[in-house]
């Protein structure tokens, strides 16, 4: 790995930018960063940001297992539980579809001259992560724990090699994908 | 370089390009791309000017110190590249609402901005109670097949499609 580049404090700020404004580059050019394009991807009528996200997630998994394969990189699993994902999941959506951005996309959304995005989801998202900052001490040992598991992967609930998953996941995302385009959606 | 100024592109040279990046973000930053914990932090600064030190003791800011981070630079640069690309497509404009939403709703500022701010507030808390958003959780998250993402980023669409569909009386 690239422990020499990685322990460059000063570097890595650069390189978080510069890794931004790609990405930033490729969500206004994919179109996500509209509120049209994501709500038509919630009301089901436009399939432009499941196309987008399930060709990042093929690419990257394949490229990200490989070079973990090779040692180039450690992968960074979220640790998780029930009551993080599925409660904090379903919130997040009611969210979602009501400010028709994602923290990501409302950043693209605030550079492309969106100010729904900008005076309104921005000042909402910053107040909402603080409410969240002030009530942690209390959720944090019990609901954020039910049904906690960890730094799990699927491999490991399978018991298989990732190898089996990369490829079953990629088919299957593929054949999605594919369905999506036969039904012209 | 006609390519730079197109609106659009195939959703799949995006979805490619995003994937490709994500490679170079574990490779030279050993990180993986996300964007929720930047808001966490900004929140912790302006938190901060208001009532000093003590914040810093928060527990969630134990965790998530309120300082400029790798993801926190991130997320300027994701501003300025979308703006690159709005400008050099010619799409860059101030907009207050969105034609979606006006086609239904009609043209009152306000209530948009009220809806904006609304959603802004749950879907904020409902990232860092899930940890992570729909970059962190529905794209990195997932191409490490991690368990907590992938039943975070199913949760994350199935609520905001019934949620959608409410908003828009599709369902009652």
């Amino acid at each position: 790995m690239l422990s020499n580049v990685h322990s460059k404090k000063r570097l890595q700020l650069f390189l978080g930018l510069i890794i931004g404004i790609v990405f930033g580059f490729f969500l206004q050019k994919g179109g996500v960063t509209k509120y049209d394009i994501i709500l038509g991807q919630l009301l089901l009528t436009d399939f432009t940001v499941l196309k987008i996200m399930l060709s990042a997630v093929i690419t990257g998994m394949i490229g990200i297992h490989l070079l973990k394969y090779l040692g180039l990189v450690q992968l960074h699993i979220k640790p998780g539980s029930i009551g993080t994902s599925l409660i904090g999941g379903i919130i997040f959506g009611i969210g979602f579809a009501t400010l028709g951005y994602c923290p990501g996309t409302l950043s693209g959304a605030i550079g492309q001259g969106s100010l729904d995005a900008l005076y309104g989801g921005l000042v909402g998202i910053l107040i909402g992560t603080g409410v969240f900052a002030a009530i942690y001490p209390r959720i944090e040992k019990t609901l954020l724990q039910i049904g906690s598991f960890g730094e799990l992967t699927i491999p490991d609930v399978l018991r298989v090699n990732p190898w089996m998953v990369v490829a079953m996941v990629s088919i299957v995302l593929i054949a999605l994908l594919f369905v999506v385009e036969k039904l012209g959606l | 370089m006609e390519w730079l100024m197109m609106k659009q592109w195939s959703p799949y040279i995006v979805g490619i390009g995003i994937g490709i990046l994500s490679w170079f973000s574990f490779l030279i930053s050993d990180k993986p791309i996300g964007c929720s914990t930047a808001f966490t932090r900004t929140s912790g600064m302006i938190e901060r000017l208001f009532s000093g030190k003590r914040v810093l003791e928060k527990n969630y800011y134990v965790r998530f110190p309120p300082i400029v981070d790798w993801e926190w630079m991130l997320v300027v640069g994701v501003i300025i590249g979308s703006f690159i690309s709005a400008k050099l497509s010619g799409q860059f404009h101030m907009q207050w609402i969105p034609d979606t939403w006006s086609s239904t709703f009609g043209s009152a500022l306000i209530t948009r901005w009220l809806i904006a701010l609304f959603g802004g507030v749950i879907i904020g808390f409902g990232a860092r109670w899930a940890g992570g958003c729909t970059s962190g959780h529905g794209i990195s998250g997932t191409l490490q097949l991690a368990v907590s993402s992938w039943l975070a980023v199913i949760c994350f669409f199935v609520s905001g499609i019934i949620t959608a569909m409410v908003i828009y009386k599709i369902i009652p």
